[in-house]
């Protein structure tokens, strides 16, 4: 793995400047390997994780189980690709087991995620089922905890 | 009325921490940037606390054996053979204790005798010349140089040794210096130890943070088991300092004597911290490999940057601290630490905490974010240039 991409990994919060010391390269150095890496399709993007309350963030979450047919040659990927493109789909993976994708939606409301799978989702030629579950709550987003996080745990300034 | 007079002779006499003097300093300083810490900045990984709560839920609060729960003895004989080439028997040749610092006093208790002579090399950790002297026993430093690396080399210790040398502690890789030893190195100092019939302590609570080389333990070679006690602990490599786990390996006879002394003071170790231990040998390797590769990289970073700002330091080959040489700027360690401290708020520790020879040094310990470490390295960076507009006066 290159140097860059375990410092991505690592210290998500570092800035430019910051990146360019640690891996001791000019900052100009780090943007031109942070631009290939985007041109090669490995750095897609970088996204915050926040913790906002229900109403600041005004959406609703949900898991759809989507059963499909698989077509001759292309297997699921023409589909499961179909599908991913819609704005209210956050992510979409194929799994194994009693469904056959996993659809992670987002909307403005609990209609609206709604109608998205009715409409548009269970409308497609080829999906067989959906099973949509509501999020309720959420506990831990890409590795941090939201509530009860980790305190502070002070360590003594000096130690032996 | 002076009640200090109560006080024994040899505690009186002994000398506070110079860490304990520094720590009373920074402590006054809010907000500072603490590069002094000597342990590492993870949280204990959630497995292994999970284990321990666990423990507490299954009613385990009781004694253990002395000798600790055989299980975790099992479990600390299969790690050891791994690792470090060498077998010691679950049922006789391991000792679970608190800390190792608690088995270095059980070692030095077990094994001095008043007036007995003691090894060990310079800069090194805090302990290790006061817990000789608790055992009414003599000191004697081994001096460890930069040029080295601050690797212990037999030419030091054949210069150092004098006759009622009976034990040689070793701390490889060594805190403050990150110096260790190759093979080669430490098959010399076996040699070395067999010619004077020493007893070996061999304190590898770092071994696993060797960055460069394979760590040899003194005990895997030939006919050093039996001279041997091989003391290791959990607190560095698996981020379990406040558990207080430790243990110690060596021939039946040796633990049995440190077993003696354990029961009658310490009884056992904790058995929450004992079954946490268990889930830390037997599930944590992934997680301590990661915090390593962690470590590994801030070492580079942190090392480079020393020597960018014109103090030179040489490559740590393990632990977790850099140890630059601060004479460059015309002060003596401690001015230097207090004048980072008060102009710029970053705390490191004078080298010369650690021993005569760690004069002209500082310790900075690099289990810590990259976000505060690159602060740390440019405000360090900022006082060493305003010293050298304004130098020092004499």
């Amino acid at each position: 793995m290159k140097p860059i991409v375990k410092l991505l990994l690592e210290g998500g919060s570092l800035n430019t400047a910051q990146m360019a010391q640690v891996l001791n390269l000019s900052e100009a150095e780090v943007n031109h390997q942070l631009d290939a890496l985007k041109k090669e399709g490995v750095l897609l993007g970088v996204r915050p994780v926040l913790n906002l309350s229900p109403e600041d963030s005004g959406v609703v979450r949900a898991v759809i189980e989507v059963r499909i047919t698989p077509e001759r040659g292309g297997g699921f990927n023409r589909l499961a690709e179909r599908i991913s493109r819609f704005d209210e789909v956050e992510s979409c993976y194929l799994m194994s087991g009693g469904y056959d994708l996993l659809v992670f939606v987002s909307g403005a409301s609990l209609q609206r995620v709604a109608a998205f799978v009715s409409e548009k989702l269970s409308t497609i030629e080829g999906v067989l089922s959906t099973a949509t579950h509501f999020m309720l709550r959420s506990y831990k987003e890409h590795g941090f905890l939201l509530e009860g996080k980790a305190e502070e745990n002070e360590r003594l300034k000096v130690a032996p | 009325m002076d009640n200090s007079r109560f006080i024994a002779k040899h505690v009186v006499n002994l000398p506070k921490s110079g860490i304990r003097d520094f720590f009373d300093i920074v402590a006054k300083m809010k907000d500072a940037i603490s590069l002094g810490v000597g342990e590492p900045d993870f949280d204990t990984p959630w497995h292994i606390r999970e284990a321990g709560i666990y423990a507490l839920e299954k009613g385990k609060t009781h004694y253990t054996s002395n000798l600790g729960l055989i299980e975790l003895r099992r479990a600390i004989s299969k790690y050891v053979e791994k690792n470090f080439a060498v077998s010691y028997a679950p049922e006789n040749e391991v000792l679970i204790t608190v800390g190792v610092s608690e088995a270095l006093d059980l070692a030095c208790r077990a094994l001095i005798n008043p007036g007995d002579k003691a090894m060990f090399h310079q800069p090194c950790y805090v302990s290790y010349s006061p817990s000789i002297t608790l055992a009414h026993g003599v000191a004697v430093p081994v001096p460890t140089f930069a040029k080295d690396n601050f690797a212990l080399t037999v030419e030091a210790l054949r210069a150092a040794w004098q006759p009622g040398c009976k034990l040689l502690m070793l701390n490889l890789p060594c805190n403050p210096t990150g110096g260790t030893c190759d093979r080669a190195q430490v098959e010399a100092i076996a040699k070395f130890a067999v010619e004077k019939d020493l007893i070996v302590l061999s304190d590898e609570i770092y071994s696993e943070l060797t960055f460069e080389g394979v760590h040899t333990s003194i005990a895997s070679l030939p006919g050093m088991k039996e001279r041997t006690i091989f003391l290791h602990g959990f607190s560095k490599a698996f981020a379990m300092t406040g558990w207080r786990i430790g243990y110690a390996c060596g021939p039946a006879t040796l633990i049995e004597a440190m077993m003696k002394v354990h029961q009658y003071s310490m009884l056992c170790a904790s058995i929450i911290s004992q079954e946490a231990a268990i889930e830390a040998l037997v599930r944590g390797e992934d997680g301590m490999k990661k915090m390593r590769d962690q470590y590994h990289r801030r070492r580079d970073f942190i090392v480079r940057r020393f020597n960018e700002i014109g103090l030179k330091c040489h490559l740590p080959r393990g632990s977790f601290y850099a140890f630059p040489d601060i004479s460059k700027t015309g002060m003596n360690e401690k001015d230097f630490a207090i004048g980072l401290l008060h102009a710029e708020k970053v705390a490191i520790v004078p080298g010369s905490a650690f021993g005569e020879n760690g004069k002209g040094f500082c310790r900075a310990c690099f289990a810590t974010s990259y976000e505060q470490l690159i602060e740390a390295s440019n405000r360090i960076e900022r006082h060493v240039q305003s010293l050298a507009k304004n130098p020092p006066r004499p």
